[in-house]
């Protein structure tokens, strides 16, 4: 555990450097494309003190000065299939936006949305030496939570403390300076599979930048798609990616809940090239521009010339109706929206006080979506684009950038993690000398 | 009927692979957007190169001889150029002997180029002589013009050492043999004289109808003035208005005839008491002349 401790402590003092700098890039990794956003940060200033809270809650402090957008090779459910590929993915992107902002860019945050999340909520409570709440008791209580055994193979991506409990007052945001007996806290925990991660870090660092932060992508589309009363009262965020559609759960503006599907976009693209026998690129584009999932009359007439290039007149003149095409594609549409309605039912999403699912991702563009949403996930469906940042590209807006600018939120405005915390004296065991300092210090 | 473009689909049986910009030209974008890095580009390299090369060239002392040695060549055929040549030397406003004495120290060549004479020098070589009170050197159309403005006596001074010649200002202008050479000039004598010249010369002028028998002034005591006379006669003068005390006397001895008496001192010093010393034996003599009668 302490050496998770330490990596993510390294990625934060990266990304508190990248602050000092004022640069900073934002790595989606997807399944179908990769992007890649430059961050220009007004001052240090704007974001130490955490007294006031700025226009547009502190999100105003940032500028996106360079993005770009590649397509994802070597990318398969949102992990590393292929690492040369996925590297020259990677160095087009970055050298693409560097060129756009005309600024290197040394540390990058990045987000993937595979590896198989799995959450975990941990609970933990100590007695109070003395009666008002201290820092040092805030960390107490987040180590004295019990950790599950997830397995060697795994690794902690996110453990964010979203309750403290003082006695029986609960829902305290932060139980610094207040008074009381008991201390209680529940964190979200995250893990995921650690080669998966490995494999995403290497070809980072074989681009010669330094990772400053990792973030699961459904988290980040949930920063960004879900407005501020959704994330208050409950909501979740479903982003339909290309090769896997994320989940995560959102109540008093923590993520309290986050998994994935192995399925998504390429999955309907696909079922049409099979359908349909068509390469994938012309699939892809059929169902980009052709596709839905509600059959109107109008579509039966409505013809697509599907074409080819092998020579044969009879192949390569191929029409389809658009209401064959949607024949296709809706099974495959209501089997993902199912999956995800288990895995919401799974992790007790109805006994949330609001039930709002917000679809984002590249997916949820096709048209008819909502309509068919709200048949399978309950009558609180729309559809979600991520909020505007200053300084981002007209194309970069649509939601399938919902992960990339949920990550410059988060860039701009992270989240208290667990290893923000200091570890408690008694986590010491090899240096004692720092532990005779602080007995020292504590007793004169 | 809509159509999909046919140039979706490349006919190619390996898989195109996407463009990406190659680890090299990645890591030299990166290089270039390094801070700064241009600008060492852009300035530094070419300063770095001419350094560099100038750095090489001179290396060599052969080649740094030679390079000297152009150099000295064409300094020299630019200063020898007629225009610049100094064929004589003109020397204006000087006695004979001061020019000459001039020539004598001035050991020039001529012809010889301008460029090789040291004006400020050769003018304060000349204005260290005493006699000279001013002058200018200029280099003008091929001469070398030296305007000398010579101090002019105004009283010999004999002190212990000399007898020399002193300007109205009290600088010396020339050492003499004898005093005898410059008969038309006062005589001053005293520790201190030679400072208050313009005083000594107010009381020789004031000296009116005796000015005949003055034989020179001194100061004494730093301080005050002796007016010399023939036949040994002195007069001693306050240090505060010596003229009128010397007026007084005049008036008198036009009065009472009293320099024409047997007196050695008419002391002046003290205003509201004039005293006179008479000579040794004139007493006598008066006696005499009256037993006479």
């Amino acid at each position: 555990m302490n050496d998770l401790y330490a990596t993510q402590r390294a990625m934060r003092n990266m990304r508190k450097l990248a602050m000092q700098r004022g640069v900073i890039a934002i790595l989606d990794v997807g399944t179908s494309k990769i992007a890649c956003l430059v961050l220009r940060f007004d001052g240090p200033d704007q974001f130490s003190g955490g007294d006031e809270i700025g226009s547009m809650a502190g999100q105003s402090g940032f500028r996106v000065i360079g993005a770009a957008t590649t397509r994802s090779r070597g990318v398969n459910f949102g992990e590393v299939d292929a690492m040369q590929e996925t590297e020259r993915a990677v160095r087009t992107v970055i050298q693409a936006a560097q060129k756009m902002a005309n600024l290197r860019v040394d540390h990058v945050m990045a987000c993937f949305s595979g590896a198989r999340p799995r959450s975990y909520g941990l609970a933990g409570a100590i007695d109070l030496q003395d009666s008002v709440v201290s820092e040092n008791d805030v960390s107490h209580v987040l180590a004295a939570c019990d950790v599950p055994d997830f397995g060697d193979e795994r690794e902690v991506l996110h453990a964010q403390p979203v309750n403290f409990a003082l006695d029986h007052r609960s829902g305290l945001g932060d139980p610094r300076g207040q008074i009381g007996n008991q201390l209680a806290a529940d964190m979200h925990l995250l893990t995921v599979d650690a080669h998966v991660v490995g494999n995403l870090l290497h070809c980072i660092k074989r681009c010669d930048l330094e990772v400053a932060g990792l973030v699961s992508s459904a988290y980040a589309s949930g920063i960004s798609a879900l407005v501020e009363d959704e994330q208050e009262l409950g909501a979740a965020c479903i982003d339909m990616g290309g090769g896997a559609t994320g989940l995560s759960i959102f109540m008093k503006k923590h993520m309290i809940y986050s998994d994935s599907l192995r399925l998504g976009g390429d999955n309907i693209t696909s079922d049409i090239s099979q359908g349909l026998q068509v390469p994938m690129a012309t699939a892809e584009r059929i169902k980009t521009f052709y596709g839905g999932v509600v059959a109107t009359g109008m579509d039966d007439r409505d013809m697509i010339e599907v074409g080819g290039d092998t020579g044969d007149w009879e192949h390569d003149r191929r029409t389809v109706s658009r209401a064959e095409l949607i024949g296709i594609m809706r099974p495959r549409v209501e089997e993902i929206l199912e999956e995800v309605r288990d895995r919401l039912d799974a992790a007790g999403f109805e006994h949330l006080p609001s039930q709002q699912i917000v679809l984002t991702g590249g997916g949820s563009q096709i048209p008819g979506l909502d309509g068919l949403a709200t048949k399978i996930l309950g009558q609180q469906v729309r559809l979600g684009r991520p909020m505007r940042v200053q300084g981002l590209p007209q194309a970069a807006t649509g939601p399938a950038f919902a992960a990339s600018v949920g990550l410059c939120l988060n860039a701009a405005q992270p989240q208290d993690e667990w290893w923000d915390f200091d570890i408690p004296v008694e986590k010491y065991h090899a240096r004692s000398l720092k532990r005779a300092v602080k007995w020292f210090k504590d007793n004169w | 009927m809509q159509q999909v473009e046919q140039a979706m689909s490349p006919p190619s049986n390996a898989p195109r692979r996407d463009p990406a910009p190659s680890r090299i030209s990645y890591k030299m974008q990166r290089l270039m957007l390094r801070s700064g890095f241009k600008q060492f580009l852009r300035v530094g390299v070419p300063v770095l190169a001419i350094a560099a090369t100038i750095g090489i060239v001179l290396a060599d002392a052969g080649r740094r001889e030679a390079i000297e040695l152009k150099i000295a060549e064409m300094r020299r055929s630019i200063e020898e150029r007629p225009e610049f040549m100094v064929k004589l030397m003109a020397i204006d406003g000087a006695s004979d002997a001061v020019a000459t004495e001039i020539r004598e120290g001035l050991p020039l060549e001529f012809p010889m180029t301008a460029f090789d004479l040291d004006l400020e020098q050769m003018r304060a070589a000349i204005a260290e002589m005493d006699v000279v009170a001013n002058v200018d050197v200029i280099v003008r159309s091929g001469v070398l013009q030296i305007n000398v403005t010579e101090r002019t006596p105004a009283v010999v001074w004999r002190n212990y050492q000399e007898i020399a010649l002193l300007d109205a200002g009290g600088h010396r202008v020339i050492p003499i043999v004898s005093r005898a050479d410059y008969p038309d000039l006062p005589l001053i004598a005293g520790k201190g004289a030679d400072k208050h010249i313009n005083q000594a010369l107010d009381i020789l002028t004031a000296t009116g109808p005796m000015a005949g028998r003055v034989r020179g002034i001194k100061r004494m005591g730093e301080r005050r003035w002796d007016l010399v006379l023939d036949r040994s006669q002195r007069i001693l003068l306050p240090e505060q208005n010596p003229i009128a005390a010397l007026e007084r006397v005049i008036a008198l001895s036009k009065v009472q005839d009293l320099l024409a008496r047997d007196l050695t001192i008419i002391d002046m010093r003290n205003g509201h008491r004039p005293t006179i010393r008479i000579a040794d034996g004139a007493i006598e003599e008066l006696r005499r002349i009256r037993a006479l009668k």
